[in-house]
Formats: C-alpha cells, sequence, structure tokens
C-alpha cells in the first residue's frame, strides 16, 4: 500500500502501514524533528569564524547549512546538541551552552 | 486454452533450466553447489548461447547471492537464483529480508541435507529450515512438477496481493539428476502465462524515490509483522488461482496437495517430494491386495494449508506423517509436529503416527511404505501400541 | 515385455555406465517409452565402484528409488566381480551381461550360484577394434539392447545414430565408430544367444 508518510504515525494501525515499511518519497527525514533531542545547543561566534568550514562536513546531521559559499546559522530543528562542531573549531567560534536554546 | 505438449526427456535440474530458458528473468546471482550447480551452469551458457538476456551475476557466496538479489528485485528486476544445502543456509539472514522487504525473488531449491555429517544427498533438512523465513514453499515429486511450480512461482509471488519470495523445491540426485519423460510448454505460452515484470515502486525509478527496507522501532516493527503473515495467509488463494489458470494452460492440476486414492482410505501416507512417487505405487500393489490405502502429497509447505489437511484425513483412522528430516526436538519432524497440530485444532480425532525417512539420502522403497501398512493398521485396530518417532530404513542389530 | 524393465549398470567411475544408461533412457524416450535413467551418487570419483539405473515401460513411472530386484544387470568392469555382489536381487528369468574376455564357465564363479541367463561379451576388444580406444560402455549399450529387447532392432540403431550425432557435435569423427561398436556388440550377442538356444 501507497502512503503519504506524513499520514503515518505511532497510532496508525498495521493495516494502513506502507508495504515491508517502505517509505514512498525522498528526503523525509527533514520531517523527523531531532532538535527536540538536545540537551546543549551549539552556540556561533561570527566574529570569531574565519570560515574555515571545518565544522560544515563533521556535523552529522547535516545541521549546518552552507550560504553561498559561507557556513550559515545552524538549523536547531535537526541539532541534536553533540557538540562535535565546537571540537573541531580551530578558532572557539563554536561554545556549547546548557539547555535547548541558543 | 489449452498449449501444446512437447514431448521429452530430461533431468529435473535441466527441466528448471528450461523453465528458466522461457520466462527469462532479468537477473540471477547464484554461486554452484551441488546438486543445484547445473542449474546456473545451464542458465549460464543459454545466456552466452544468446538464447536469454538474463544478467548473470557471479558472486563470491550465496549471501552475497541472496544480497545481490534483494538489490536486484527491489532495484525493479525480475530475480532468480538458485542453491542447496549449506548454500541456503549461507543465506539464511538474507532469506528473511527477502520476505520482510516483500519481495517476489524466486529461488529454485535443489533439497541436500545440511551438514553434518558431510553428505551430498538428498533430504529436507535444509528447506525445512528454512520454513520460518517468510518464503512461500512448494515442493516437487518430479521433473514435471519442479518445471509446472517454476513457471507458477512468479504469479504468486508478483502478485499484489502477495508480494513474498517463493522457493521451489526438488529433491536432490533423486530427481534432479534423474532423466525421465516430460511435457514441456511452449515458449510463448509460458511467457504469456508468466506476463512481463511491472513493479509499481522500485528503486531505479526516476524522479520517484523510494526506501526499502529502512530501520523500524518497535512501534512500527511488530505491524509490518503482521502484514507480512496476512501476506502469507492471501497467497492461498493466489496460489490457487494460479493453479487453476496453469491447468487451463497445461492441462495439468495442482493444489496445496495431491489426495491419491484417499477417498474411502483408512491409512493414509502423508509426505512430500520423490518419495510420493514411490508412496503412490506402493499404495497400488496395497490396494490389488484389498487394503485400503492412499497417499496426500504435500505439495505447498507455506503457507501451510493447515484446515484443508485436516479435512482431508478426518475420514481416515489413521495417518503415517513422514518427514524427510529431523527437528532434534526429541519428538518428530516438522511436518509430525504441523500436521497432529492441525489434526488436533479441527478436531480429527485419527492415528497419527510420524516417521523419519531418507536421511541423507537413505533410500525410501515401497517396501517400506508396505511396512508402514502394516504397522499403521495394526495401530488403528488397537492391536499395536503407536511409537512416535521411528527411523525407516535404519540397520538394525543383527 | 512386461510393464516396467529394470537395469542395473555396475561400472566403475570414468568408463562412462552412467552415460550409457542416460544413452539408453534417451533411446528407448524416443521410441515411445516411458523412461527413467539415474546413477547412485556419492563422493565417488574416476575409478570408484559406481551404480546406475534405469527403468522403460509403457506406464508412468512413480518410483524413485534405486532398484534391488533388477530384471537385467550390466557390468561394465569386470573386476568388479570380485568385489561387488553384482547378482545381489537379480531375477532368475531376468540375465546378467558381463564385459570381459573370459569365458562364462570362468566368471560363473563369482555369480554367487546365480541360475539365469549369463553373457559375456568383450567390450574392450570391439570398442579398441572400431574406437581405437576402450570404452566400453557403448558396446555395452548394444548388448544390452539385444538381450533386453526394449526397443526393436531399427528403432534402436535409428535412434542411438540421433544421440550421437547430438553427443558428439563437435566430434563428429567418433560417431561412426560408436555406431559401429554399437552393432558389433549387438550382434555378437544375439547371434551367441541364438546358438546358444539352438543347441
Amino acid at each position: 500500500m501507497k502512503t503519504d508518510i506524513s499520514k503515518i504515525n505511532e497510532q496508525t494501525p498495521h493495516e494502513e502501514l506502507t508495504e515491508g515499511l517502505m517509505i514512498f518519497a525522498g528526503g523525509t527525514a527533514k520531517r523527523f524533528r531531532t532538535g527536540e533531542w538536545r540537551t546543549n545547543t551549539p552556540v556561533f561566534d561570527r566574529d570569531k569564524c574565519k570560515q574555515c568550514l571545518l565544522c560544515v562536513p563533521v556535523c552529522p546531521d547535516g545541521s549546518i547549512p552552507m550560504v553561498g559559499e559561507e557556513r550559515g546559522m545552524f538549523d536547531y530543528e535537526h541539532c541534536k546538541g553533540c557538540g562535535i562542531c565546537a571540537r573541531v573549531c580551530p578558532f572557539g567560534a563554536i561554545t556549547m551552552k546548557e539547555g535547548i536554546t541558543a | 486454452m489449452s498449449a501444446e505438449r512437447i514431448k521429452e526427456r530430461m533431468s529435473g535440474n535441466e527441466a528448471v533450466a528450461e523453465a528458466i530458458r522461457q520466462v527469462n528473468p532479468d537477473v540471477m546471482p547464484a554461486f554452484p553447489i551441488t546438486p543445484s550447480t547445473e542449474i546456473p551452469q545451464m542458465v549460464a551458457n543459454f545466456i552466452s548461447n544468446g538464447k536469454i538476456d538474463t544478467e548473470f551475476i557471479p558472486v563470491e557466496s550465496e549471501h552475497s547471492a541472496m544480497s545481490a538479489a534483494i538489490g536486484a528485485e527491489a532495484a525493479g528486476a525480475r530475480t532468480m537464483t538458485a542453491t542447496s544445502s549449506a548454500g541456503l543456509a549461507l543465506m539464511w539472514e538474507e532469506l528473511l529480508l527477502a520476505a520482510s522487504n516483500r519481495l517476489p525473488i524466486v529461488l529454485t531449491l535443489v533439497n541436500r541435507t545440511l551438514s553434518g555429517p558431510i553428505n551430498i544427498n538428498c533430504d529436507h533438512s535444509d528447506g525445512m529450515g528454512a520454513r520460518d523465513t517468510g518464503w512461500i514453499q512448494i515442493y516437487a515429486e518430479n521433473n514435471q512438477e519442479a518445471y509446472d511450480n517454476y513457471i507458477q512461482a512468479y504469479p504468486i509471488a508478483e502478485d499484489p496481493r502477495v508480494h513474498l519470495p517463493v522457493m521451489i523445491c526438488q529433491d536432490g540426485f533423486i530427481t534432479s539428476h534423474a532423466v525421465e519423460n516430460i511435457d514441456l510448454l511452449p515458449d510463448d505460452a509460458v511467457r504469456q502465462f508468466v506476463g512481463d515484470y511491472r513493479p509499481e515502486e522500485y528503486l531505479l525509478n526516476p524522479g520517484k524515490p523510494v526506501s526499502v527496507g529502512p530501520y523500524s522501532i518497535s512501534a512500527y516493527a511488530m505491524e509490518a509483522k503482521k502484514n507480512q503473515e496476512d501476506a502469507m495467509e492471501r497467497a492461498r488463494d493466489v496460489i490457487l488461482e494460479t493453479a487453476a489458470r496453469f491447468q487451463n494452460l497445461s492441462g495439468r492440476k495442482y493444489g496445496f496437495f495431491e489426495q491419491y486414492k484417499t477417498k474411502d482410505a483408512e491409512i493414509i501416507f502423508l509426505l512430500m517430494g520423490s518419495a510420493a512417487g514411490t508412496a503412490k505405487q506402493a499404495v497400488d500393489e496395497l490396494r490389488e491386495k484389498g487394503k485400503k490405502a492412499g497417499v496426500l502429497k504435500l505439495r505447498v509447505f507455506r503457507p501451510f494449508p493447515e484446515k484443508e489437511i485436516a479435512e482431508a484425513l478426518r475420514n481416515a483412522k489413521g495417518v503415517a506423517i513422514l518427514d524427510r528430516c529431523e527437528s532434534y526436538n526429541g519428538c518428530g519432524g516438522p511436518l509430525g509436529s504441523e500436521v497432529t497440530a492441525a489434526l488436533f485444532r479441527h478436531k480429527v480425532q485419527i492415528e497419527a503416527v510420524n516417521y523419519i525417512y531418507g536421511l541423507a539420502g537413505r533410500d525410501f522403497t515401497v517396501t517400506h511404505v508396505k511396512e508402514l501398512y502394516e504397522e499403521m493398521h495394526l495401530v488403528c485396530t488397537g492391536e499395536k501400541k503407536a511409537v512416535q518417532h521411528q527411523y525407516v530404513g535404519l540397520r538394525k542389530e543383527n | 515385455m512386461k510393464n516396467t524393465i529394470e537395469i542395473r549398470w555396475h561400472g566403475r567411475g570414468g568408463q562412462g555406465a552412467k552415460t550409457a544408461a542416460l544413452l539408453l533412457a534417451d533411446a528407448a524416450f524416443q521410441t515411445g517409452q516411458q523412461v527413467q535413467g539415474f546413477p547412485e551418487y556419492g563422493p565417488e570419483r574416476m575409478g570408484a565402484p559406481i551404480t546406475a539405473y534405469n527403468r522403460i515401460s509403457k506406464e508412468q513411472i512413480r518410483v524413485h528409488s534405486n532398484i534391488y530386484e533388477p530384471d537385467y544387470v550390466v557390468v561394465v568392469d569386470e573386476t568388479l566381480l570380485y568385489s561387488v555382489d553384482v547378482t545381489a536381487g537379480l531375477k532368475r528369468e531376468g540375465a546378467i551381461i558381463i564385459n570381459t574376455a573370459k569365458s562364462k564357465k570362468e566368471v560363473m564363479k563369482y555369480l554367487h550360484g546365480y541360475k539365469g541367463e549369463v553373457i559375456t561379451i568383450d567390450a574392450r576388444a570391439i570398442s579398441e577394434e572400431m574406437l581405437g580406444k576402450n570404452f566400453p560402455n557403448i558396446p555395452m549399450l548394444g548388448a544390452v539392447a539385444a538381450v533386453t529387447g526394449v526397443m526393436e532392432r531399427e528403432d534402436f540403431f535409428r535412434e542411438m545414430e540421433k544421440s550421437f550425432r547430438h553427443k558428439f557435435a563437435k566430434k563428429p569423427e567418433v560417431i561412426e565408430g560408436n555406431q559401429k561398436a554399437l552393432y558389433a556388440a549387438y550382434e555378437a550377442v544375439a547371434y551367441s544367444r541364438e546358438m546358444s538356444l539352438s543347441a
């Protein structure tokens, strides 16, 4: 059965789930807001950033978007607050702050 | 409309290879193992001689063969493979994935015992070991049935009500390497019967992305398993519809099982595969002496036709359930367990004795069947207490 | 001819006993009969004793077991007489056909008192003469056809020639030799049986 994934949730009866739990769309991970899992939040200091871009590829959740040739602001809808970006930044431009907001 | 019958003689492996040639599947990943090796070998010959355009993928193991089959089928290709014994065992985890991902792959299994002791001959331990992997399993008595079952496999597997993989089984060496008469169907009749494969959703479908086999949390996984089981139940109708359609084409009748002289039979031999023919011969000889014996040859083991078997046995006095496989559960074989459960659930109270025969190629003869008849007769008249789980054809102390 | 004829072949791996059994099934099929031809398989290789079987019938053959009470036994390698009980279960009214240069009297010693017909044929000599090599299975096949009468003479030779043409499509030079070997063995056996019957 081909079902729109946005209509499926943990209350959906088995008859209405897709065959083999196939997912009939692309990029559906975007709809899964992993940002809700965050207990620590990265804070970006634009003044210290040299745009070396080391933080972008190490983010496991793709939550540091590129804007033109520069890194943009964090995507807090999906950032889980793992802190890898803060560790990798050579310039102290990213610090971790306790709590769910920057 | 009945198709022309082409009289031929060939081995069981040749018969399956011929059916593969006629179906011309898209992809065949395979790794050789006795006694199924001839099948990929013959298919490879067909390909190199330009008879078919199947993509043959030589792989480094059966685990890879089934993995490649899953990938190919998910990509949208009609896929098959062949194996035996340890090869099927090595496919294990992938077999379960093929079924849970609802991929209509067809596997031709040439039944051979699982080690050990290491041995190349026939029993059903390989197929029976995979009985709970979610595959439909259909067993053949001879080369003709192996051929016919293969042709019916894709219409069953690919039916939207089913979408499950199908295992077509025949007895290693006993039928796979025995040359016997066979009636073939014309190529175009087979192709028309099987039809083109047009999956609705598949990976290599530009602009329509899908994900196959995603991780599933507990909140969904049990629901998925229930859906898979429902598909197995729906397969019953599809198997019978396909058999009816095949009968129109070939004139040969198939169902969940074949009943041979069971109508007034007091004692019925229930078994699968090549030994069923031997049992039929024995039944004819017993009948000549006025002994009311019959054979129930099980063809479809998965889904298990529980209700139908119980009804077919209801009017008999006793059933000898013959397993070509040991379960090592301390009380019998898989057919023994499932048939007796069926009898109990449907309140059919007859004598049911489970025997083990033919392990690792041990021969099973007309004489064995006649001896079992005599024993079952004594059990049914109350002159002898039933002894479960006996081995037929085992050497006895001198 | 009774409904089903059962034949057991004894040979050694590599001598073509299995091939001969399959060729016989092939030829019998071509004459409209129901056939079975199958070897008993194990891990055996070149030189190991092997067994192959034929059932030939007017009716559908359903039995899928080995043959324990054959109508005919064929021994492709006489050295098997010393190690294998080739006459086991062989029917009294049947026959045993042995590839040997020895006399009937000499081989009888190894036949455990078998009372039925014993036929000897020097398949090796025939093969070496007609084919230049020792392929005893083809002359043995000719002998089997002569003794069992499973097919009419003309049908047998015609169908075997077709089989050879198919089997040796890439080696056409051996077709004639095989056909000659088959013929020589058939005639030799038919002649010697006629002689012994009239004697």
